[in-house]
């Protein structure tokens, strides 16, 4: 399974939730697979998917679907240490791990290599890591839900990429109409 | 009043309710005294753009925030300030301590400070230089503005200011 394949397993469970995307691809696959007001796609700055889930997260009561890459993880390693000593239990971060940066075409990442991003996170604190296989990934996620704690899933999938169109919506829409889904969700 | 507290007391005025730090010695007191808030969230961050990322997701959730570095960090942070808080409308307070000004000791800080009013200057970032502690009369004001127009601002604060009136 390639990372588009595993969003489209996620679509029924996150597609009412709060989700942070990362920048690039993901957050292309999902809006062409189901764009939500619910979604705050990230345009540009790679790495800040998690920091902004987290502050999301403990800011406000709505349950908070981070979804990260392998690579924008370990360009801000300094986000698990910053997770994992401030747990907000609305908090799931899901780092798909393709072992590569596939917006980029591809280029290898060493968690694809030696670098265990799980073992990372137990490392730095966290206390609920799940490594899953890409086909669990939506019973991990769906549990992470149910359950009331922080969670840290690792998803294992294969590198690979389909053909999305650029998300057009402007990055100011994009805020104002997820801000609007957060105050309704906190009222 | 101490300095720090009237900076705090700012924040409070304004709703600020989220606030990162990177440390500086310069910054010390106000991060204790942010620390010590009963109604400030303070969450250390370990680099200046995952304090910004904490900061604009915070943000989405309600909770107006800021954050407080040194202007070292304008070199670490432009692609977020520009890709992530200006792309998308979103206010920022940068409480910053300007390393490298009259009274500095340590050589290597005067590099970046010759860059920092620059470069917030090309990334039209409105920006206010305290240099002594009557010129924080106008925090209230900047942080007001900061979020009335959903940008971010930048205080810098050197040496003369943080030693004393």
């Amino acid at each position: 399974m390639i990372r588009s394949e595993v969003l489209k397993t996620l679509i029924p469970i996150i597609s009412d939730q709060l989700v942070v995307s990362n920048i690039g691809l993901p957050s292309q696959e999902l809006h062409s697979l189901d764009d939500q007001p619910t979604n705050f796609y990230m345009l540009g700055t790679m790495g800040l998917s998690s920091s902004i889930g987290l502050g999301l997260a403990l800011a406000q009561k709505a349950k908070v679907i981070a979804i990260d890459g392998d690579g924008s993880v370990l360009t801000n390693l300094g986000t698990l240490p910053t997770i994992a000593n401030n747990p907000a239990n609305n908090f799931t971060l899901l780092i798909i791990d393709n072992g590569s940066y596939g917006s980029t075409g591809d280029q290898p990442t060493y968690a694809g290599l030696k670098t265990s991003l799980s073992k990372v996170a137990e490392a730095c604190g966290c206390d609920n890591v799940v490594e899953c296989a890409a086909e669990c990934t939506a019973a991990a996620v769906q549990a992470a839900l149910n359950g009331n704690k922080m969670t840290i899933i690792v998803s294992k999938c294969e590198s690979g990429n389909i053909k999305v169109p650029v998300i057009e919506m402007d990055a100011p829409v994009i805020r104002h109409r997820f801000m609007a889904e957060v105050t309704r969700r906190n009222i | 009043m101490s300095i720090n507290q009237k900076i705090v007391n700012d924040f409070i005025k304004n709703k600020i309710k989220f606030v990162t730090t990177v440390p500086c010695k310069q910054l010390a007191g106000v991060i204790e005294e942010i620390d010590s808030s009963e109604d400030i969230f303070h969450i250390p961050s370990n680099k200046e753009d995952e304090g910004m990322g904490l900061c604009a997701g915070a943000y989405m959730g309600g909770k107006r925030s800021a954050i407080i570095m040194q202007n070292t960090a304008i070199g670490v942070t432009i692609n977020t300030l520009v890709t992530l808080i200006q792309y998308y409308n979103i206010p920022l307070p940068m409480l910053i301590s300007y390393r490298g000004e009259i009274g500095e000791p340590v050589a290597c800080q005067v590099e970046m400070a010759v860059h920092t009013k620059a470069l917030l200057n090309q990334l039209n970032i409105p920006t206010y230089h305290f240099h002594s502690q009557n010129d924080a009369e106008e925090l209230d004001l900047i942080l007001n503005h900061s979020f009335m127009a959903k940008k971010p601002v930048a205080i810098l604060t050197d040496a003369n200011f943080w030693q004393g009136p």
